[in-house]
């Protein structure tokens, strides 16, 4: 990359010296991707303008924050009443949680389906499962900061889950609570990792592109681009495209915040936090009842918890589970179906996590839970050794045209098997 | 600490239960109100009156903690009326030069001061029961308005088989049915300056109004804003796909 591609002279001296326009002229303009990844693909910068916005209004909402126990759940009252646009700041960050995690998951369940874990993208797949354990822990913490009675109970709970691990259990609740119950410490300290976990983030972010742009994007085929035939530059194709689903994504965004704007949360979380009522029902927010349901499926508190931890521990793990060298679900007969039967089963887990554990919810809660498992450590293995796959495409372009399947692909696919 | 964590955990698994037992006994009474929807509006003679309904019913054992008088004005009333209805209240400040706390008339910068000095106070006036702060109240529970509404409009006689204790009440529409609040509403309870109706179902709803208000005071703001953004948009939504197209013609067919 010469700096000659620049007209502008100050642009020129400045890149001969510090090559930051090379750089994004390379990987924001110039950067070769699939022509044909379709609207699934959009979810990642969704998840990207998600996370500025998170940490844009979280800034501005924390210069009016008080956390104190005592003024906490008022100060958050007084940003919705009498701070100029607090209203309007604060449900943006309370939905905004959720809209992430929507985005998020479709983003993950995107790479479930295409394979896009599989290699040369192993380390990018980690990364991606590190940020949504980074995340859980940011949107846990910040739905305590309100204080109110769900911020208070739902605290008091998932801490108290540590206390499972043996001998050290109790030590480290009260490590983590700095004090012997939810307390003011416990507030403060969320607060702090609350502000310090979205920059952390951010720094994840930025390797789990770093990993992306050494191989590009997956596409729904799963092969790779043989040229640049198959390829169209980022700028301004993918820039427009992802351009266009964000302006859908903010539709739907602005419609929640200002019209529904506390459909996602709890009512219980408007009334103080009182740690002498426990409220009738303790539920954390949607997006965490799957591994709720999946903590509660198992009678043993300690192994509820592995379970839970299990969950998320088996995405790490993923890229060595499926063998399978075909990346798209579209050529895995098969796998296609367990596929949906497996996001069948999450939201069947995100249901349960919802219902009170009793009859025959723990019933079916274990079972989604057995399933949850059995199709990572099971189904996945075994699928990539007695799958037949379909005929692949021999290239992207033939199939953009809509090219017949060529023999010649699959054949070279089974030798690698 | 063990037995601690094991019954928070117990909790999870079980509180549950009476819950799903509490909640089957409610019936909700349900009513169009004018607020709901995209293009609600809160209606503002209702809100005064629910205002007064407060005044003379409710705010004798309710706190209102999260209102100023200033706030007042979104319910049309002028500078000089909400420095009238401050003034009529004592309100606690200082300390002065010499060190003492003494007694002012309300001005419109202060809150409502609370029946109680303390939630101890307020439970040992009433029975034990907490009376809850009303600010956020219809925010505070499932389908708040309607909520509202219903248990301010549901007190009954209790059915044959209903043991009610001495000092609780039933309530069709009150989780459990058993509620220690006595039936605040009869009808009359309040004369209406408008001359609007004033039977148990008119007042619960004009304090339905006035409590919505308190819990959002920027409710009617963030609907009108919101149709604008969605306007604003959904334009945005139709030109990128309109640039998408242009800029993709070229690629598709290829």
């Amino acid at each position: 990359m010469s700096a000659d591609k620049f007209s502008n002279p100050v642009v020129r001296w400045i890149d001969h010296r510090l090559p930051i326009f090379s750089f994004m002229d390379h990987e924001l303009n110039e950067y070769p991707t699939p022509k044909n990844l379709n609207y699934f693909w959009n979810f990642g910068s969704l998840a990207g303008v998600s996370l500025v916005i998170m940490i844009v209004t979280g800034i501005v909402l924390a210069m009016s924050y008080t956390p104190h126990v005592d003024y906490a759940f008022q100060s958050v009252e007084r940003i919705m009443r009498d701070v100029n646009h607090g209203w309007l700041l604060r449900y943006i960050h309370m939905n905004g949680a959720s809209f992430f995690f929507i985005v998020v998951f479709i983003h993950i369940f995107r790479g479930l389906y295409y394979g896009s874990y599989k290699a040369p993208r192993e380390l990018l797949w980690i990364l991606g499962v590190l940020i949504l354990l980074l995340m859980m822990a940011t949107a846990f913490m910040g739905y305590v900061l309100p204080w109110g009675q769900m911020s208070f109970w739902g605290a008091t709970v998932i801490t108290n889950l540590f206390s499972a691990i043996p001998f050290v259990g109790d030590s480290i609740v009260t490590f983590l609570w700095g004090g012997f119950s939810v307390d003011n410490p416990t507030l403060n300290r969320f607060f702090a990792l609350h502000y310090l976990m979205p920059f952390l983030i951010v720094g994840v972010v930025i390797l789990h592109l770093v990993a992306l742009h050494r191989f590009g994007s997956n596409n729904p085929i799963g092969i790779d681009p043989s040229g640049p035939q198959d390829t169209v530059p980022f700028h301004p194709y993918y820039t427009i495209k992802d351009f266009f689903g964000l302006s859908v994504f903010l539709t739907l965004f602005a419609a929640a915040i200002f019209f529904f704007p506390n459909f996602m949360g709890h009512p219980d979380n408007y009334i103080p936090a009182n740690p002498m009522q426990t409220p009738a029902h303790i539920v954390p927010e949607w997006y965490f009842l799957p591994f709720y349901a999946i903590l509660r499926a198992v009678p043993d508190k300690l192994g509820g918890v592995l379970a839970m931890f299990g969950a998320i521990a088996v995405l790490f793990i993923l890229p060595w589970l499926d063998r399978s060298p075909i990346r798209s679900g579209n050529f895995r007969p098969v796998f296609k179906i367990f596929f949906w039967v497996f996001f069948a089963d999450c939201i069947a887990l995100g249901y349960l996590g919802g219902m009170p554990a009793e009859g025959i919810y723990v019933v079916l809660s274990r079972v989604a839970t057995a399933w949850y498992f059995l199709h990572f450590l099971v189904i996945l293995p075994l699928l990539s050794v007695i799958e037949t796959p379909k005929p692949l495409p021999q290239s992207l372009s033939k199939s953009v045209l809509g090219g017949s399947a060529m023999a010649g692909a699959a054949s070279a696919v089974k030798e690698k098997v | 600490m063990k037995w601690f964590g094991s019954l928070i955990f117990g909790c999870i698994l079980f509180v549950s239960n009476s819950f799903a037992a509490g909640s089957g006994d409610v019936v909700l009474k349900h009513k169009d109100w004018s607020f709901s929807g995209p293009f609600g509006t809160l209606d503002k003679s209702a809100m005064q009156r629910g205002f007064q309904a407060y005044r003379e019913i409710c705010a004798s054992c309710h706190s209102l903690n999260y209102i100023a008088f200033r706030n007042l004005s979104d319910l049309g009333y002028s500078k000089a009326e909400i420095k009238a209805f401050a003034a009529e209240y004592e309100v606690e400040d200082g300390p002065n030069d010499d060190g003492e706390m003494f007694m002012r008339p309300g001005i419109a910068a202060d809150r409502f001061p609370a029946p109680y000095p303390n939630d101890a106070a307020a439970r040992a006036g009433n029975g034990g029961a907490y009376p809850p702060d009303l600010s956020l109240i219809t925010k505070a529970r499932a389908n708040g308005p309607d909520y509202l509404y219903s248990l301010l409009t549901s007190y009954k006689d209790a059915p044959g088989d209903k043991e009610v204790p001495d000092g609780m009440y039933y309530n069709a529409a009150y989780p459990g049915n058993l509620i220690a609040m006595p039936q605040p509403i009869y009808g009359d309870d309040v004369s209406y300056a408008d001359g609007a109706p004033a039977d148990i179902s008119s007042i619960a709803s004009d304090l339905v109004y006035f409590l919505t208000w308190t819990a959002e005071p920027s409710l009617e703001k963030r609907k009108r804003t919101g149709v604008k953004v969605m306007i604003f948009l959904l334009i945005m939504v139709g030109m990128s796909y309109g640039a998408m197209r242009f800029i993709w013609s070229d690629v598709k067919k290829a």
